[in-house]
């Protein structure tokens, strides 16, 4: 009897806690990142940044007087960890909101989680599947590989090029890049001659660049992470491909440049603009927070801060001002999340609605160019 | 006999009362898992444990089962129930056709041989996008349910899952204690003169093995439908290595041996995430002493170290 009692209050205090997100003062934020495995290129940034801004706020007070706390656990890019690791923040920690995963594979997996729980998740990873159709509970701060692919074939189409071959790596980023080409060639009035792939680890593309001279493409579009591209770039330059080579915003970071070297010249790609951030003009609305990120990430970790970490930054700042705004339950901070209106981060310029959780438009991405080992925009 | 029937019994009250400890927080979601990779070691240690036929495939047949299942209620609007057997039966035949010309393998070979296929899985899974929704997996899989009994919190799922698993520790338990386990144990010891005595050893590998397949593509079934999503990373080269590790460190050719294995590999990474980024040195730093110490697995070194430990306080009272 003594132990059916305790075990009743456990179950009450559990309830209780449950709904009172602030009841010890503090602001518990959770996040999922994949610092470990083959997602680590996302989930260590985002990481880092997620931790960088948490501190930063409660430098400056906190939030409405409350302090932040963040709960990180590490998914090494595994689904079932991300989905244990989901039900352990919200059952065990309690969390307010969760702010992950890296990847689109595990935001998937944990959705159902955060739909059922009922707690706001901000997920940082790119498929468009997360936010279409709208779920309740899940809004993402990561842009749509949609907006991406609108880029270069907006600059295709005014240049008349309108014959492209595409190269797609074989995970889950390049399948998403792959359906997107392919679904927007149409609307551009673009066709696709030559649609290749490659694998993750392969380290020489000369078959499939060999392929694509064959055919009459006029430019190349290349949709992969680190180092697949720097190793396409160098074959096509071994090759002595003429045609403009296009890459994705996968590889929008310094390391990039290095790993292809002299080959990175004069290729285009769709990028955050975080990349350029000294180059953009004063009148830009995203400049200061911009600014202030790199010059913080700089000074905190010594390294360059992408735009992997900024849709940490983002999502940290998104939630920080739902709750500004009067979200104290996790009801509240969604709706006010909802509610989202021009707010300029990392990524773009966010405006959440009842329809769209995505809440970027094609500002977010700027087109830029490799110029002697630097980034310049293309006009 | 009976003796074995008894240890069961006692084994399924612990795992039927657990919950009254656990319920509530995430560890429950955690002992789900514990039970579907029970099932999976267990099957894994009928083909290793007893046959002494080693697999680094398995993951590739958990895989077809919940890519199986998944398609077939999520795309194609199946019952679930129906979707199970018949992935179990698909799985089961691939794996006998598969079976009777890999078999023929040894040692090194045959873990080559299994490693290609286990790759070749994922592959499929990776690339036929159109089917299983490519490398950013396949979602909107409904719970299983039974009448108006949905499945669709852990504490339930705990039960589904483990009602399986019970099922499969019992069955593997008789098949163990009986002729046929007999039969698989002396092929292990020497398939030469397991033939000698009238053991057809090739039908018997080909058959343990379909066996073994058709186990893991049920877990996968039930993996998919607590998860309500897959993807092909759950499934790769690492999980099949994951599982073999849970077999060997639990302990070869035991059947509760591989609960221990399984248990213990799936919770001492969250055991231990107290301990920050230190967590996966302090993981594999046990995981070597373990082998080091107990190289007949937990099954026999928990007990010998008890042993052990009694002893010498018995020692340190007499003097």
């Amino acid at each position: 009897m003594k132990k059916l009692i305790a075990v009743c209050g456990v179950v009450c205090v559990g309830l209780l806690s449950a709904t009172a997100v602030f009841a010890a003062g503090t602001i518990k934020i959770g996040g999922l990142f994949a610092v470990t495995g083959p997602a680590a290129f996302l989930g260590e940034p985002e990481r880092n940044t997620a931790k960088m801004v948490v501190e930063e706020i409660n430098k400056a007070g906190g939030v409405k007087g409350h302090k932040l706390e963040l709960v990180v656990y590490d998914t090494s890019g595994d689904a079932t960890k991300a989905v244990q690791l989901a039900t352990k923040l919200i059952r065990d920690d309690h969390v307010a909101a969760i702010i992950g995963p890296s990847t689109t594979g595990e935001s998937m997996a944990v959705i159902p989680v955060a739909e059922r729980e009922k707690v706001p998740l901000i997920s940082c990873s790119a498929g468009i599947k997360i936010t279409e159709p709208v779920k309740k509970w899940v809004f993402k701060t990561a842009q749509n590989d949609t907006l991406a692919v609108g880029k270069i074939y907006e600059y295709l189409q005014r240049h008349k090029q309108s014959k492209v071959a595409i190269l797609t790596v074989s995970d889950g980023f390049g399948a998403s890049g792959r359906e997107q080409l392919k679904a927007q060639a149409r609307k551009y009035g673009i066709t696709i001659v030559s649609d290749d792939t490659y694998g993750p680890k392969d380290t020489d593309m000369t078959a499939q660049l060999t392929r694509i001279r064959g055919s009459r493409a006029q430019a190349i579009i290349c949709w992969g992470t680190n180092p697949g591209p720097a190793v396409i770039a160098k074959n096509a330059r071994q090759l002595g491909l003429k045609m403009p080579l296009f890459m994705s915003h996968g590889v929008s970071s310094k390391k990039f440049i290095e790993l292809a070297g002299d080959a990175a010249e004069g290729i285009k790609l769709p990028s955050g603009k975080v990349i350029v951030a000294d180059l953009l003009p004063a009148s830009d609305r995203q400049k200061g927070a911009l600014t202030a990120f790199v010059k913080d990430y700089q000074k905190h970790y010594r390294a360059e801060g992408d735009h992997f970490g900024g849709h940490a930054w983002d999502a940290v700042m998104l939630l920080k001002n739902a709750i500004e705004r009067g979200g104290d339950t996790r009801a509240t901070i969604r709706d006010q999340l909802e509610r989202t209106r021009g707010f300029a981060g990392i990524g773009g310029t966010f405006s959440y609605s009842a329809q769209d959780h995505a809440g970027l438009n094609n500002d977010a991405f700027v087109l830029v160019e490799v110029k002697k080992r630097h980034w310049s925009i293309v006009k | 006999m009976r003796r074995e029937l008894l240890k069961f019994l006692f084994f399924a009250v612990l795992i039927l009362a657990a919950p009254l400890v656990f319920s509530g927080g995430y560890l429950m979601n955690v002992l789900v898992f514990v039970g579907i990779n029970t099932m999976l070691a267990v099957a894994l240690n009928l083909l290793l444990g007893y046959a002494g036929q080693i697999s680094l495939g398995h993951a590739g047949f958990f895989g077809i089962g919940a890519y199986l299942s998944g398609i077939l209620t999520a795309t194609y609007g199946w019952n679930a129930w129906l979707a199970m057997p018949l992935a179990a039966l698909v799985v089961g035949t691939l794996a006998g056709l598969i079976g009777f010309p890999i078999l023929k393998l040894k040692g090194h070979y045959l873990a080559m041989a299994t490693l290609g296929l286990g790759i070749i899985i994922y592959i499929v899974f990776n690339e036929t996008v159109d089917l299983t929704g490519g490398p950013s997996g396949l979602s909107g899989i409904p719970n299983l349910s039974i009448g108006s009994l949905v499945f669709d919190n852990d504490f339930k799922n705990y039960y589904l899952i483990w009602t399986f698993g019970l099922a499969v520790v019992l069955f593997c338990v008789n098949l163990a204690g009986s002729r046929v386990g007999r039969a698989l144990r002396a092929v292990n010891d020497s398939e030469v003169a397991a033939r000698v005595m009238g053991v057809n050893a090739r039908i018997l590998k080909v058959q343990v093995f379909a066996l073994s397949a058709v186990i893991s593509s049920l877990a996968g079934s039930l993996y998919a439908h607590t998860m309500t999503f897959v993807s092909p990373a759950s499934f790769g080269f690492n999980f099949s290595v994951e599982l073999l590790t849970m077999v060997v460190i639990g302990g070869l050719g035991s059947v509760y041996g591989s609960f221990l294995g399984a248990a213990l590999l799936t919770l001492l990474p969250e055991l231990l995430r107290g301990a920050q980024d230190y967590d996966i040195i302090i993981y594999g730093g046990l995981l070597m002493s373990m082998v080091m110490f107990m190289p007949g697995g937990l099954v026999r070194g928990l007990p010998e170290l008890f042993r052990r430990v009694a002893r010498r306080r018995e020692g340190a009272g007499n003097a």
